[in-house]
């Protein structure tokens, strides 16, 4: 329909600001160094080919935010409202897997349970967090934020609850895969499974009405509900899906270091996300939404952690920089701004062609 | 400037992407007039009460205040209020949970401080003068929405405001309350305060008005004294065009004869539910128009919705073509073939953000399913299908339906529920708040439908209206249904009576 390339359409489109957001971090750190981009195909300690690189790492690192960018861009637009228990529901699915792995015993030789049953039952724990959270925003109708900080506060206890507080540790090598590399494939396995993850939402969005469905309920639930919806349900839905997307980023978190740090695992993980949701220019109001704004949002976060460390910045100084950097994304792709920038742009044209 | 004008505004232009909404529009307010502001939805009356206000900037034009000798920059809400210029807009933009005073000095205190005696004892000053039954401490939330209203015009007045805007005060009120703030309007027109009034109820121009300027597309039709400007030519002028005779629609169509009219489509036994009804017998047959009447708020809106499923239902039964059914939420009774275009547009019908296209197919997809999601062509096939059958007036099919005017929002629901192919069609006040042009429309299109088989309830605050259009009317009093009117019945003063249990 779109005969040709519009340069202001382009403009106008939600997933310009992160995806340009993403070039400008691209530029820089090529002028800066442009051994940011090497990427090298080496060796791991098990003689297996994997690549490596600043750019692997940036896809690496940044899989586990853009899953969980699917699952809080749908809390988000559905409920107006964020989840803020992900980084602690990641602990309990996370430890609920390896129980069902170890069996009891915190340094198993093999496996309890077959992975994938013990995969499925840490899923059924991420929807199960989904479905509390759920059933108190959209039955008992408290604000988001309040209903998921019950399991922010005590999610991490659950999870080592789960394991009587020890920490079981994993041997079997291949337990591995998930978050290092599977032998002879040489792209890390986190960005594979998000790629499924993406490859699956977006088959959802075109042989489903998910999309239009949340959206209406995040728009106005009672027209929704006069249309024959019902919004308790949508909403409900939401949070469970975005449970299922806490169960993956989960297994991805523990297979990382075969083990799980009860305090530590995905801290800080919610509010990065929440971020993510937010760079991908969707309100956090709820409503429309532009899943895929969402993912670029979440690989431009982590690439400016990527790029923030490789500058050498300390651990404990990075917030304050990705703040600043932040506050710029966020607020140049504010309504006020936005709608000033097409002003200045027009008076500009004008005064050419009056010139 | 004219003699005693207060506010001119000269060859006003505003253009928007893909709309010129306003080319050369001149306006001028006297001091102590009422002035109406008439024309139908996208005629510019909003854009230019916008500009006035500071919440649009103009493309050209001056705009000139009484004690201004040049003319004056008016960029934002803040600086129309700085210069006397105050708007108390359709919808109450004040707080409900605080008290009437606080809501009254909002934003207007000076300092850090409040004196909260010397506040609540101003307002009360206010109140006395201008007549208003409330006291200054009551929580505005319990006043009624008439008071409230007025509340908002108090506070505008006390702001020392020389032009006051009314954007459609009086649709969400009854008439004992439109009454009321007509004495207030009268009360400040007499204090020399210009009243610029929007509305879309023809008797309410007539009656408080002193001047009227049309508006159509954007540009000036006129300015006229309001005895020279009989009613019909009023219309006529915002249409463009010679009305053809409005109470001639009926004879115009049809009754269905067709295959099973008469038939009986829906038959509701008792149905009560929880919004403060009582129980009620219901039927509508095959091609058949009725309507619920009676006063604001005597249930007419509460039993369409209890036939919807819109509100909880309690008890009764209902039949769908004979066979017993239940329907106990709207997916129930869109499953059954039943349609409701809601009386609140903006609350319950519109989904604001979504396009136009989303909204026309949402109630079809719904009951397609999740898993049955319409291609792009198909929704903008129907899209297409219906903005042309409707005259609907968007940019494209992708235009946000907030970005419509309210009549054609208005199409575009009704154009979702037609999509879903109804055996009957509820209609809650479908032509409130919208213009005389789309009104016509509606009652004309009722009318076809059921020449076509499809049955409708049709419910208007107009009587007039209701008379063109349904063969039977139910009369509803106190939430309960007091009486039936069909044939020589249908005049409007049988149905006053009946309204009001006179011959009882």
């Amino acid at each position: 329909m779109k005969a040709k390339f519009n340069f202001k359409d382009l403009m106008r489109s939600q997933i310009f600001i992160p995806v340009v957001a993403l070039l400008l971090l691209l530029v820089f750190n090529l002028i800066m160094d442009p051994s940011f981009f090497k990427i090298t195909l080496g060796h791991n300690s098990a003689g297996d080919p994997v690549l490596s690189g600043y750019l692997i790492t940036i896809l690496d690192m940044g899989s586990e935010l853009a899953i969980l960018a699917i699952g809080m861009t749908l809390v988000t637009a559905a409920s107006g409202g964020q989840d803020i228990s992900v980084g602690a529901t990641v602990a309990i699915t996370g430890s609920v897997l390896l129980r069902i792995l170890c069996g009891g015993n915190s340094r198993p030789e093999e496996y309890a349970a077959p992975l994938i049953v013990a995969f499925l039952v840490s899923v059924i724990a991420g929807m199960l967090c989904g479905a509390f959270n759920g059933v108190l925003v959209s039955i008992f109708k408290i604000q988001p934020m309040i209903a998921t900080l019950i399991l922010y506060t005590a999610g991490r206890s659950i999870a080592a609850w789960v394991n009587n507080n020890e920490l079981p540790v994993i041997s079997e090598p291949s337990f591995g895969y998930f978050g290092g590399f599977i032998p002879g494939i040489c792209i890390p396995t986190p960005f594979i499974i998000a790629l499924v993850c993406i490859i699956i939402i977006a088959l959802v969005m075109k042989f489903t009405t998910l999309g239009l469905f949340t959206q209406a309920v995040g728009i106005n639930p009672n027209s929704s509900r006069l249309n024959g919806l019902n919004p308790v349900f949508v909403k409900f839905l939401s949070f469970v899906i975005l449970g299922v997307c806490v169960a993956v980023v989960g297994l991805i978190k523990v297979s990382r270091i075969s083990t799980i740090n009860y305090s530590v695992v995905a801290k800080d993980i919610e509010m990065d996300a929440i971020l993510a949701v937010a760079l991908g220019g969707n309100a956090l109001s709820g409503g429309k939404f532009n899943m895929a704004a969402s993912i670029v949002g979440a690989y431009v976060i982590q690439c400016l952690t990527t790029t923030l460390y490789k500058f050498q910045v300390q651990a404990d100084a990075l917030p304050a920089y990705k703040a600043v950097v932040v506050i710029v994304l966020v607020v140049s792709s504010a309504p006020t701004v936005k709608d000033w920038f097409a002003k200045t742009m027009k008076k500009v044209k004008a005064n050419k062609e009056v010139g | 400037m004219r003699d005693k004008a207060v506010l001119e505004m000269r060859n006003i232009h505003k253009s928007f992407p893909g709309v010129r909404a306003l080319q050369a529009v001149d306006f001028t307010l006297c001091e102590g007039e009422i002035h109406a502001l008439m024309g139908e939805n996208g005629a510019g009356k909003s854009t230019l009460i916008k500009v006035l206000t500071g919440v649009y900037s103009k493309d050209e034009g001056d705009i000139f205040l009484k004690g201004h000798d040049k003319a004056v920059a008016i960029n934002s809400p803040q600086d129309a209020q700085n210069l006397g210029i105050s708007t108390v807009y359709q919808e109450i933009t004040l707080c409900p949970n605080l008290s009437v005073a606080e809501n009254m000095y909002i934003g207007r205190t000076q300092g850090m401080g409040t004196n909260w005696k010397k506040m609540n004892e101003d307002a009360e000053k206010i109140l006395k003068s201008l007549d208003i039954p409330a006291t200054a401490t009551q929580e505005l939330g319990s006043c009624s929405l008439a008071v409230q209203q007025m509340i908002a015009i108090g506070r505008a007045v006390d702001m020392d405001c020389k032009v006051l805007i009314l954007d459609e005060p009086t649709s969400s009120l009854d008439e004992g309350e439109v009454e009321k703030l007509f004495k207030l309007m009268r009360d400040l027109r007499a204090k020399g305060v210009g009243i610029i009034f929007v509305t879309h109820f023809l008797d309410q121009v007539y009656e408080v008005c002193d001047k009227i300027t049309v508006l159509r597309d954007g540009q000036l039709v006129g300015e006229y004294e309001i005895e020279n400007l009989p009613r019909v030519q009023l219309v006529s002028k915002m249409l463009g065009k010679e009305l053809d005779d409005m109470s001639d629609i009926k004879s115009e169509t049809t009754e269905y004869t067709g295959e099973g009219a008469g038939d009986m489509v829906f038959e509701a036994k008792g149905l009560c539910s929880d919004a403060g009804i009582k129980p009620f017998d219901f039927y509508i047959k095959k091609g058949e128009v009725n309507g619920f009447t009676g006063l604001l708020g005597s249930g007419r809106s509460e039993c369409v919705r209890a036939v919807f499923g819109a509100d909880k239902v309690t008890s009764g039964t209902v039949k769908m073509n004979g066979k017993d059914v239940k329907i106990n939420k709207p997916i129930d009774a869109m499953k059954n073939g039943i349609a409701f275009l809601t009386e609140d547009r903006k609350g319950e019908g519109i989904v604001g953000d979504l396009s136009v296209r989303d909204n026309i197919i949402l109630a079809l997809q719904v009951m397609k399913g999740w898993f049955k999601p319409f291609t792009k062509a198909q929704a903008y096939a129907f899209a297409d299908e219906y903005i042309k059958l409707l005259s609907i007036k968007t940019a494209s099919a992708d235009t946000p339906i907030k970005q419509l005017s309210g009549g054609n929002q208005q199409k575009v629901l009704i154009g979702r529920w037609l999509l879903t192919h109804p055996q009957y069609l509820i209609m809650d006040e479908p032509t409130r708040g919208i213009d005389v042009g789309t009104k016509i429309d509606i009652q004309k299109l009722v009318l076809k439908l059921a020449s076509e088989g499809m049955s409708v309830t049709f419910i208007s605050s107009e009587t007039d209206e209701m008379l063109r259009t349904c063969s039977r009317l139910v009369v509803m009093r106190d939430r309960k249904v007091v009486g039936e009117l069909s044939g020589e019945d249908l005049t409007q003063n049988k149905i006053m009576s009946t309204i009001a249990g006179g011959d009882k």
